[in-house]
């Protein structure tokens, strides 16, 4: 199934800021994080849809995933 | 700093005055609120001369704490109607503390025409008519401070639109780079006209190292607090990086950031303009990521921001302001963006009122979306020469708003929405209706735990707990104020208890007294309850604190939501 990954801050580095992905159904999103070799504690926010998710939500089709590094501002 | 300065404008006196017992343990943003709660009549004419202007550093000011230079100024907004309390980083803060002045007073008002320029020195302070720096710009102003006084001086100063009294000025602060800082919400540049004080020049000269009751144990809880500044990811590595306009792409993810006068939470263009593009165009242009606002900073959210050809543009490049021009006023070039930021620096305006109000007049249609360059007209023809046009854009937004017969203007107690919507990020809806502030997201910054992640987590689309979020954050919020430390503490604050811990060593062996964490709650309690009654006194009733109609009206997207809180629910916020 196709997935939209958007990488933000540090981790666009050697990596991409948006990109479709193919991945098997079933896939979880600490699946996705280990595919790109992003270590779970250096995780900030995960979006999908738009929408805060957890790690271990299990993705649909055509869904798009966003990871954010811990990061703020005010 | 056990004296107190008061200058008064009307007379043109000066007194240095032992500071009152009920003053002794208050500094920053408490001390500011309780001074103006005590002299200023609520019901007074902001710009009248019963009103005050108030400038206190924090209580950790002017030592070697870490990010504990910022100062507080105070006074009733003509902007709100209600009490004002901004910080402001720059050099400021530490030269008065080391005068030994807990605060400065500004009071009264001169009859004539006559503007003057206050030096406050280490007896007191001289009032010197001003003639030389009317008019100029900010940046000039501190040029020729640093020329004709010593480069050593502090400033605080107005540009032409505090000289114009708009309630959109601020009050520039000289910060170690002669560039600007500001008091920036709420039109206290007004206030500061009104009395027709051009500027405020701090004489170093005399200042002594403050006395700490245990140095020794200073030291210690200065190196364990600034390690959790150190260590946590947000205050040690973001802010560095990326500054605050990180949060344009997590905001647009979120779906709470507002575009195009708060019609979409999403917005196209939203990485052209984001902290990630701009720390590559950064380094790109040989400018600087990492910058400080104010001696001993050690998160450095600051940056200098170069253009193409690598010639200095700006610094202090900050979320909301990018976000404003960016995305709220739809200006698609970050350089253009850049160009304005350094114009409302140098007019001394407010780079959240200004933009927001901008984006409300291209609804109007006054001007074009996004048309950076009629903004520059804007700016530099009318409001820095106050024409007509110039002062009812300077009235700010609510003002524009109502001259065009409009319905969508985003604001609270008529000071203007920052850039987070409330309809999908309930909790800073909370802290937009009832902080005593008008809409201010850094009163109670439930943006951290509703989107971050920082500090637990609570669902920014449910109004479930969003009451005792904000209530928390404004009261933890009203005591970080009067310190003198940075707001952006709080992000380990909230994270790694070391870091109040050490806040809390850090008083203790300053002043020789034992607090513990309650004590400071007490205190942020106090200060919001102080505000909160001059503000009713004023006529800032709980009928004002309340969003704008149109977020309960208009459902945003992508989230499809409208604000729906309850509004005893949000006057459960005063039960404390």
């Amino acid at each position: 199934m196709q997935i939209t990954v958007k990488l933000f801050a540090t981790f666009r580095q050697d990596r991409f800021k948006l990109a479709e992905q193919d991945y098997p159904e079933g896939t979880t999103i600490a699946d996705v994080l280990d595919a790109l070799a992003i270590a779970a504690p250096d995780v900030g926010m995960l979006f999908v849809n738009g929408r805060s998710a957890e790690p271990e939500r299990r993705l649909a089709s055509g869904a798009v995933l966003a990871i954010f590094p811990l990061v703020g501002g005010g | 700093m056990d004296k107190i300065l008061r200058v008064n404008m009307t007379d043109l006196t000066v007194k240095v005055e032992p500071v009152p017992a009920d003053w002794a343990g208050l500094g920053g943003r408490a001390l500011t609120s309780t001074i103006v709660a005590a002299e200023v009549p609520p019901t007074c004419h902001p710009l009248g001369p019963n009103n005050k202007l108030v400038f206190a550093p924090g209580l950790l000011s002017g030592t070697a704490a870490s990010n504990a230079n910022r100062f507080s100024c105070g006074s009733k907004s003509p902007l709100t109607g209600g009490i004002k309390e901004c910080s402001a980083g720059g050099t400021s803060s530490g030269l008065i503390a080391r005068l030994g002045y807990k605060a400065i007073i500004i009071e009264g008002k001169p009859a004539g025409d006559t503007w003057y320029t206050v030096v406050v020195h280490k007896d007191g302070a001289t009032i010197k008519p001003e003639t030389e720096v009317l008019r100029l710009g900010t940046f000039a102003t501190v040029q020729h401070v640093n020329e004709h006084y010593g480069e050593d001086f502090g400033v605080i100063t107005l540009g032409p639109a505090g000289e114009n009294l708009m309630a959109i000025a601020n009050i520039s602060v000289k910060d170690p780079e002669s560039k600007i800082r500001s008091f920036g919400r709420g039109g206290l540049g007004a206030v500061m006209g009104s009395k027709k004080v051009k500027m405020i020049v701090v004489n170093p000269e005399g200042g002594v190292a403050l006395r700490l009751a245990d140095p020794a144990k200073f030291k210690a809880a200065n190196q364990a607090f600034t390690k959790t500044l150190l260590d946590h990811p947000v205050s040690g590595q973001g802010l560095k990086k990326y500054g605050t306009a990180v949060l344009v792409n997590v905001l647009n993810e979120a779906g709470g950031l507002p575009t195009k006068n708060f019609t979409s939470g999403q917005c196209a263009h939203h990485d052209a303009i984001s902290g990630e593009t701009m720390y590559e165009n950064i380094v790109a242009r040989g400018g600087e990521p990492s910058h400080n606002c104010s001696p001993s900073c050690q998160i450095q959210c600051s940056q200098i921001y170069n253009d193409k050809d690598g010639n200095y543009v700006t610094s202090g490049f900050e979320y909301e302001t990018i976000w404003a021009l960016g995305a709220d006023g739809m200006v698609e070039d970050l350089d253009v963006i850049a160009e304005i930021d350094n114009v409302f620096d140098d007019i001394g305006v407010d780079s959240i009122e200004t933009p927001v109000m901008l984006a409300v007049a291209m609804e109007a249609g006054l001007l074009p979306w996004g048309d950076g360059k009629r903004i520059l007209e804007l700016l530099r023809n009318d409001i820095t020469h106050a024409t007509p046009l110039g002062r009812m854009l300077g009235g700010g937004t609510g003002h524009v708003g109502r001259a065009f017969g409009m319905t969508r203007i985003p604001v609270v107690k008529n000071q203007a929405i920052p850039a987070y919507d409330p309809r999908p990020i309930k909790g800073i809806g909370v802290t937009y209706a009832t902080t005593t502030m008008g809409a201010d997201h850094t009163a109670g910054y439930a943006i951290a735990t509703n989107i971050l992640n920082v500090g637990g987590k609570v669902d920014p689309l449910s109004n479930d707990g969003q009451v005792e979020l904000s209530r928390n954050l404004q009261i933890a919020t009203a005591a970080i104020d009067s310190t003198g430390l940075c707001l952006f503490i709080a992000f380990p604050a909230l994270d790694i208890p070391e870091c109040l811990g050490g806040v809390i060593d850090l008083l203790n062996a300053r002043y020789g007294i034992n607090l513990t964490g309650d004590d400071v709650i007490a205190l942020g309690k106090q200060v919001l309850k102080i505000e909160h009654a001059f503000n009713l006194a004023a006529g800032l009733g709980p009928e004002t604190d309340r969003l704008p109609e149109f977020f309960e009206l208009e459902a945003i997207e992508p989230h499809n939501v409208k604000w729906d809180m309850d509004q005893k629910e949000l006057a459960s916020f005063w039960n404390f």
